[in-house]
């Protein structure tokens, strides 16, 4: 407890938790600018400051500067209510996540359960924005972004669920106290590749950068914003990038614990997880300098003929264990095992002949 | 209750692509009929570019007009100016010197390489690759600019070759230069490779795109990489030889089903092939020796004749048609483009794929807006 009456208490720490968001929005924005740079054989920023390290800083004042500017034909409310639609939810989900075992604004019992439920929330910010642009870009990524989150929700949640099986509480505080002496990663393989795969889905990074595809329809929704209400998208970006970034180092990487199970305080804790969740930000930083982006319908016979089946395998290995009570070897042998069977089939699959289409592929309808 | 089967009723909506998007190359429009993401017609609509390259030529004397090649081809400068002077030596008769034939040949294929390292770049940023791949392309061509900087004294416009030779020599380091640029630039092309060929998300987006059988392709007046993608092994260095190629040893790679993978694999291989052919150009060149025919007139007045000159180009056959009347100013010059000709086949490769593939297929063209309107 930070002050002895409840409501002022959770007033600060929401306040803390919108600062920290600003915060590390300000810093991923400099550090993906920096990793990708160096990726590139580039400096990225290194003008403003140090390093540029002021650079996020110069670039919000750009654009809280900018004129707000709205097209005629937009439908108003729609179109300026949609930024905070997609912001809200990823505020949303940063509430409960427990960063150490003390530091947290609410522990919720169903922590993890909410975190997803929230997080497929800010898809309605883009389904808004791309209607209420009025054009057809707009259009068709906030489409793309509607399909594409039935496809990874899905695999996501039961990904997580194999944890919640084992660990028999939604509660993430609790997750990662069983984690003490080894994280689930270990354990789990097939669920954190799975868990990966869909986090990128949601985030809408490289290759699932679909509904924003920046060659096809120019950055998709967003593509009417600019100014302060563009930013807020940004921010709900980079801010569900955290937050998953996070909630996979509680969940799979074993949280502020140390490996072997000693106890350790709480300023080592705080360096852990964030180093753990570094460690995930780092990769999806990787990735998506990288990889090529993939197209709407393989995205999606991809989360339904890989992922999810594969996350029912995961289901049913940590069933097994469960009721016969194996030990936890078997279940990472068998899930590793899967999971090199998942890799293997996207590997063939990728590399399977493709039959000559028949030509022209559909009759031309017209231009008129 | 009775549920009544009703089919639900969708809208065909156009989506116009261009001349301002980042997909185009330049200043290219595609109109798109898509039915959801399915792309059902397309009208590419071009002459945004247009400066009447052509015409122009007509009023400048042999010399002046062989900047319109550069302009015109900006990409490959120093393929299109080959093009441009063969036709015009063939006009007159003229003899080239051993020393500028072998200087053309290396700053040509170097142009290649450097022209196919802009197509994998852009053709990455297509595919969504965040930039890197772009970056890793640009750095080896960046480095050929540079050479071709200090060799003719610009970055794009050379104006390097005359007609009978070059304009001067190239400087001292040019043959050290070039081997060790051409080391780079394999080291380059392999790191293009590992980053995209193996791809599995490159793979799923590629194969099976865009296909073009080797009947269709000729039909279409197909040529250059496009051409051999769809397994046609027809190659107009190795076909109709002109400066040195007959001596030269090089391999022509071929696709086999003319998908977009196959392009971006012919256009990987043909980069290796020109650095094998720079490195045998280094070896024969002779040290010194004249670089401009001997007794050549300051003006020049080619007899009265026609000539049509092709050359292979880093996008197909690049030809040039030229008239002349004896006078020292072409009577008609005529620019066969072969971006030209591939933009015609995009409405029938686009039709039935994906909205996203059409995009790609576009990249894949590898086109050049100035070239396809001159």
């Amino acid at each position: 407890m930070i002050a002895d009456n409840p409501w002022i208490d959770a007033a600060v720490r929401t306040l803390l938790v919108a600062l920290l968001a600003i915060l590390v929005v300000l810093i991923l924005i400099w550090l993906e600018r920096k990793v990708a740079g160096r990726m590139q054989m580039r400096l990225g920023p290194m003008v403003t400051g140090p390093y540029g390290i002021m650079q996020s800083v110069a670039d919000a004042i750009k654009l809280l500067t900018k004129e707000d500017l709205r097209p005629a034909t937009a439908d108003r409310w729609v179109f300026e209510l949609a930024p905070f639609a997609a912001f809200v939810p990823s505020l949303l989900a940063l509430i409960s996540l427990p960063f150490t075992a003390h530091l947290f604004v609410r522990n919720l019992e169903l922590g993890l359960f909410y975190i997803v439920a929230v997080s497929g929330l800010s898809t309605v910010g883009l389904l808004m924005a791309g209607w209420g642009s009025a054009n057809k870009y707009a259009l068709l990524g906030a489409v793309r972004a509607a399909a594409q989150l039935i496809s990874y929700e899905i695999p996501l949640v039961l990904a997580i669920l194999a944890v919640a099986m084992v660990s028999g509480t939604l509660n993430l505080v609790e997750i990662v106290n069983e984690q003490g002496r080894v994280p689930y990663i270990v354990w789990q393989p097939l669920g954190f590749a799975i868990f990966l795969i869909a986090t990128l889905a949601e985030l809408r990074r490289n290759p699932f950068d679909i509904p924003m595809a920046e060659s096809e329809i120019i950055g998709g929704p967003v593509i009417e914003y600019s100014g302060i209400r563009w930013s807020m998208f940004f921010l709900a970006e980079y801010v569900n990038v955290f937050v998953l970034s996070v909630l996979g180092s509680l969940v799979f990487l074993g949280g502020w614990n140390w490996p072997l199970g000693n106890e350790v305080g709480w300023p080592l804790q705080v360096v852990l997880i964030l180093l753990k969740t570094s460690a995930m930000l780092l990769l999806f930083m990787w990735l998506r300098s990288t990889l090529p982006r993939l197209r709407i319908d393989q995205l999606m016979s991809f989360c339904w003929q890989v992922l999810l089946p594969f996350a029912f395998v995961a289901i049913i290995l940590n069933g097994l264990v469960l009721v016969y009570e194996w030990p936890d070897v078997v279940l990472g042998l068998l899930s590793g095992f899967a999971a090199l069977v998942a890799g293997a089939l996207v590997y063939r699959g990728s590399r399977r002949a493709v039959p000559t289409p028949r030509w022209p592929l559909a009759p031309a309808r017209g231009i008129d | 209750m009775i549920i009544e089967e009703r089919e639900l009723e969708t809208i065909d909506v156009y989506v116009n692509v261009g001349p301002q998007h980042p997909a185009t190359h330049g200043v290219f429009r595609m109109v798109l009929r898509v039915d959801g993401e399915l792309v059902v017609d397309l009208e590419p609509v071009i002459g945004y570019l247009h400066r009447g390259a052509e015409k122009l030529s007509e009023n400048c004397d042999y010399r002046q007009a062989l900047a319109f090649q550069d302009r015109t081809e900006y990409l490959a400068q120093f393929n299109a100016e080959l093009c441009y002077v063969i036709a015009v030596e063939k006009l007159m008769g003229l003899e080239v010197p051993e020393r500028a034939e072998y200087i053309r040949v290396i700053l040509t294929e170097l142009n290649r390489i450097a022209s196919h390292l802009m197509f994998m770049g852009a053709f990455s940023a297509d595919l969504g690759v965040f930039g890197t791949l772009f970056m890793y392309a640009f750095r080896e061509r960046e480095r050929m600019l540079d050479l071709f900087e200090e060799i003719s004294g610009d970055r794009m416009m050379y104006s390097y070759f005359r007609v009978g030779g070059l304009a001067w020599d190239v400087p001292e380091n040019f043959v050290e230069r070039t081997r060790w640029m051409v080391k780079e630039a394999r080291q380059g092309i392999a790191d293009i490779d590992g980053l995209l060929t193996e791809n599995e998300v490159f793979l799923a987006r590629t194969r099976g795109i865009g296909t073009i059988t080797a009947e269709q392709a000729i039909d279409w007046g197909f040529s250059g990489p496009m051409l051999r993608a769809s397994g046609v092994r027809h190659d107009l260095r190795r076909a109709e030889p002109y400066s040195i190629y007959d001596r030269l040893e090089f391999d022509i790679p071929v696709g086999d089903r003319g998908d977009v993978y196959d392009r971006y694999m012919v256009r990987l291989e043909e980069m290796r092939q020109s650095a094998r052919i720079i490195d045998q150009c280094l070896d024969q060149m002779p040290e010194d020796g004249p670089i401009v025919a001997p007794d050549l007139k300051r003006v020049l007045r080619p007899p009265a004749g026609e000539v049509y000159m092709r050359a292979e180009n880093p996008r197909g056959e690049y030809g040039i048609y030229l008239v002349s009347k004896g006078a020292d100013k072409p009577y008609r010059l005529k620019i066969r483009s072969p971006s030209f000709c591939h933009l015609a086949a995009l409405r029938d490769m686009t039709i039935g794929h994906y909205l996203a593939d059409a995009v790609l297929i576009l990249g894949s063209v590898d086109i050049v807006l100035c070239e396809v309107d001159r």
